[in-house]
């Protein structure tokens, strides 16, 4: 079932289209990608399925019900832009933020200490946000989106600014939400996390979905039957009438088969010029060389 | 509603617990107590050097009964200038006041004061206010006027009003004045209610966009219920702030009239001036106090009070709601914000000029027709309450700040939920006037 479903979602500013007729579905569990070039439409999006704007036109839907005053307390969100009141103190923010979702103040207390404990950060609640380093506000910040326990969580890039132990640590983080049952939204134009991240991915250009689907069927799509062999000795021959040659160096040469062509036909070729194999694997299309490739088209 | 409370909350700890807080709330009327301490003490510092000087009269007009005034210390020793000019160059006295000979026709009279050192200016108007009323008395004596006739002549002149179809209702002149003045007060307060903090709020909206944190917040809650919070939070702030500074001002004159024998009267004014100058018009103060204590308790205290209360927060919720807007399109420009900043400040200063303008003239077209408009209605209304205005007028004026109170926090509330997701956008008006039509 779709936690998040939304259909031909508008929305207009007074000269620009920023969302056009935006269509998607978010299954529930699963870690999905939302992503786009800067300026594509991603925040606007955001900030509807976040009750913060409201669309001109189209439907959104979450657990299957139109999107109501109740939904933000069962959202959380992580917007780009981190902002918390520097000169508040961090327990204090924090259960103010968690009231503001629905939290009774016990409630709030209890889990945003287990927060604290789990970052190991429990002596940090009477300090004031801002003594703290930028890397540790984003840690506060996360507690903040995520101690309402949400069933649907928004990240609009969430490692931006962070340490690679900390990225780590956030990670490893949402891997858990995510196993304990919270879907994702993992917004961002770092296509190199998305792929280690995301199961789906909506790819939005000019306000418009431009691409989605699995990560893996989408590679599959994408992909230009290109394989890499690993050789010792005499290199293979080219023969162009099926294949042909991409690049080539001392140990591996990459080749692009014909599309009738299959990968067996190419290997038991090579071996019978008598080649000697040591590895032989297709090269994948990165998300990051589909995504250029899409938005050039759409741009085009 | 729930939500509202909590952001209320907020802003009200976060700033009563602020360091900023506690230092403006008990050390501002410190300071103001020692600044005006300071005051008095250095206008009552006059000249204090004690100074000998002789009186030669000969004019005749001194009974030698009075031998100090201030720090005039005055001998009668000598009776003839020359022996007198002799203890001068001794050095026994430090100056001579010479009376010279006076004429009955004389309305000018020259007294001459021979000495090489200067007076000061307070001890010349002492040596003038000593001997006018004695030239007074001694030119009355001459004349063979009896001094009970004259007691007669000066009469202490009053515009007393009387009602002609409503004979129940209760007026006099004294009454406008002193519930005028109460009204400018209220007026008064509430300018200074909104300038301090309704420009708090409008920074607050601010400091949240620009540190960005107001995108999560309005994920939780609506922009409309963040903006009302947030101007109710720093209202309550600012109520606490004037209650503990009444507080602190009476507990402070308390102590200041107990302990050091101060009295208020002494800090504003040179009360014995004002006890002659009064005495000379023959006005008694007693009986003034007791005639305004006397309208204070007439005045229909039950009607008005509940106005005042009206007034005070519905314009302090009119203002503070323009200036939240204008806090939300604010952005790290300094300049475009001091323009819009003044958008809100405008009509409010030209509220209370009218509210001052309408002190001395509460039934004036213009104090009417402003007392009803919106903006200009809860400041200067108060002012013309205690006069007693039609009752339509009080009805349309009440009416009015209703209305206005009401669409202002919506169109601000528009302009708000706008601007503060608004970033890197020059807030003009016109741009302005179009958020308030973008949909939700």
């Amino acid at each position: 079932m779709a936690v998040l479903s939304l259909d031909k979602v508008v929305k207009q500013y007074s000269n620009h289209r920023a969302v056009d007729e935006v269509t998607f579905d978010v299954e529930e569990g699963s870690i999905f990608g939302l992503l786009g070039p800067n300026g594509a439409g991603k925040t606007s999006l955001i900030r509807i399925i976040t009750t913060i704007t409201a669309a001109d036109s189209g439907t959104v839907r979450i657990n299957g019900e139109l999107l109501n005053g109740s939904h933000p307390a069962q959202i959380g969100y992580l917007p780009e832009e981190r902002g918390l009141y520097k000169k508040m103190k961090v327990g204090d923010q924090l259960l103010f933020l968690a009231q503001l979702k629905g939290l009774s103040a016990r409630e709030a207390k209890s889990k945003i200490d287990s927060w604290l404990e789990r970052f190991e950060i429990t002596d940090w609640w009477n300090k004031q946000v801002q003594e703290l380093s930028k890397g540790m506000q984003q840690k506060i910040q996360f507690i903040a989106t995520v101690v309402h326990e949400p069933k649907l969580m928004i990240l609009d890039e969430p490692f931006s600014g962070l340490d690679p132990i900390n990225t780590n640590l956030i990670k490893d983080e949402i891997h858990r939400l995510n196993k304990n049952g919270t879907s994702i939204i993992f917004s961002t134009h770092r296509m190199e996390q998305v792929e280690e991240v995301c199961e789906d991915i909506v790819l939005i250009n000019k306000g418009r979905v431009v691409l989605s689907g699995k990560v893996e069927d989408i590679k599959n799509t994408y992909k230009e039957n290109i394989f890499r062999v690993g050789f010792k000795g005499t290199a293979p021959t080219v023969d162009n009438k099926r294949y042909s040659l991409v690049s080539k160096s001392e140990s591996d040469i990459i080749l692009r088969m014909k599309s009738d062509m299959r990968p067996n036909e190419l290997l038991n070729d090579i071996i019978k010029q008598g080649v000697n194999v040591e590895s032989y694997n297709e090269i994948m299309p990165t998300i990051n060389e589909i995504f250029i490739k899409k938005v050039g088209e759409t741009n085009e | 509603m729930n939500n509202i409370l909590l952001i209320l909350q907020r802003e009200f700890w976060t700033r009563v617990k602020s360091k900023s807080f506690l230092l403006t709330t008990f050390l501002a009327p410190i300071g103001i107590v020692v600044f005006y301490a300071a005051l008095f003490f250095i206008m009552s510092r006059g000249s204090d050097n004690i100074k000998n000087l002789a009186v030669v009269d000969r004019a005749g007009i001194v009974d030698q009964s009075e031998t100090k005034r201030n720090n005039l210390e005055l001998t009668y020793d000598y009776t003839d200038l020359e022996s007198a000019k002799e203890a001068y160059l001794a050095e026994k006295i430090d100056g001579i006041i010479e009376l010279p000979p006076i004429q009955i026709e004389q309305t000018e009279y020259d007294i001459i004061f021979h000495s090489d050192d200067q007076l000061a200016i307070d001890e010349t108007s002492t040596i003038e206010r000593m001997f006018r009323k004695k030239v007074r008395n001694y030119k009355v004596q001459k004349l063979g006027i009896d001094q009970s006739q004259l007691d007669l002549i000066d009469t202490d002149l009053n515009v007393s009003p009387r009602t002609i179809k409503d004979t129940e209702k209760d007026i006099s002149s004294l009454t406008s004045t002193v519930s005028s003045v109460l009204g400018g007060i209220v007026g008064f307060l509430l300018f200074m209610m909104v300038m301090i903090y309704g420009s708090q709020v409008m920074r607050s909206v601010s400091e949240e966009k620009i540190n960005r944190i107001v995108e999560v917040l309005i994920s939780s809650v609506k922009p409309f219920q963040l903006m009302m919070g947030k101007i109710l939070g720093v209202g309550s702030v600012g109520l606490l702030q004037v209650f503990i500074w009444i507080i602190l001002m009476i507990l402070i004159t308390v102590i200041g009239t107990s302990i050091l024998g101060i009295s208020s009267m002494d800090l504003g004014a040179d009360t014995a001036v004002l006890t002659e100058t009064m005495a000379q018009q023959g006005i008694n103060i007693d009986d003034k106090i007791f005639m305004i204590l006397k309208e204070l308790s007439s005045i229909n205290w039950a009607m008005i009070v509940p106005l005042y209360i009206f007034y005070f927060f519905v314009g302090y919720l009119t203002y503070s709601a323009l200036f939240a807007a204008v806090g939300s399109a604010m952005g790290d420009d300094v300049q475009d914000a001091q323009a819009l900043t003044m958008l809100a400040t405008i009509p409010m200063v030209i509220a209370f000029y009218i509210a001052i303008a309408a002190v001395t003239a509460p039934h004036s077209s213009m104090a009417v027709w402003s007392s009803i408009l919106p903006f200009f209605g809860p400041v200067v209304m108060p002012v013309r309450l205690a006069v007693d205005p039609p009752l339509w007028q009080i009805i349309a004026s009440v009416l009015s700040s209703i209305i206005t109170v009401i669409a202002l926090t919506w169109l601000a509330g528009r302009i708000y939920r706008v601007g503060i997701l608004m970033y890197g956008k020059k807030a003009s008006f016109k741009e302005l006037g179009k958020w308030i039509f973008y949909k939700g």
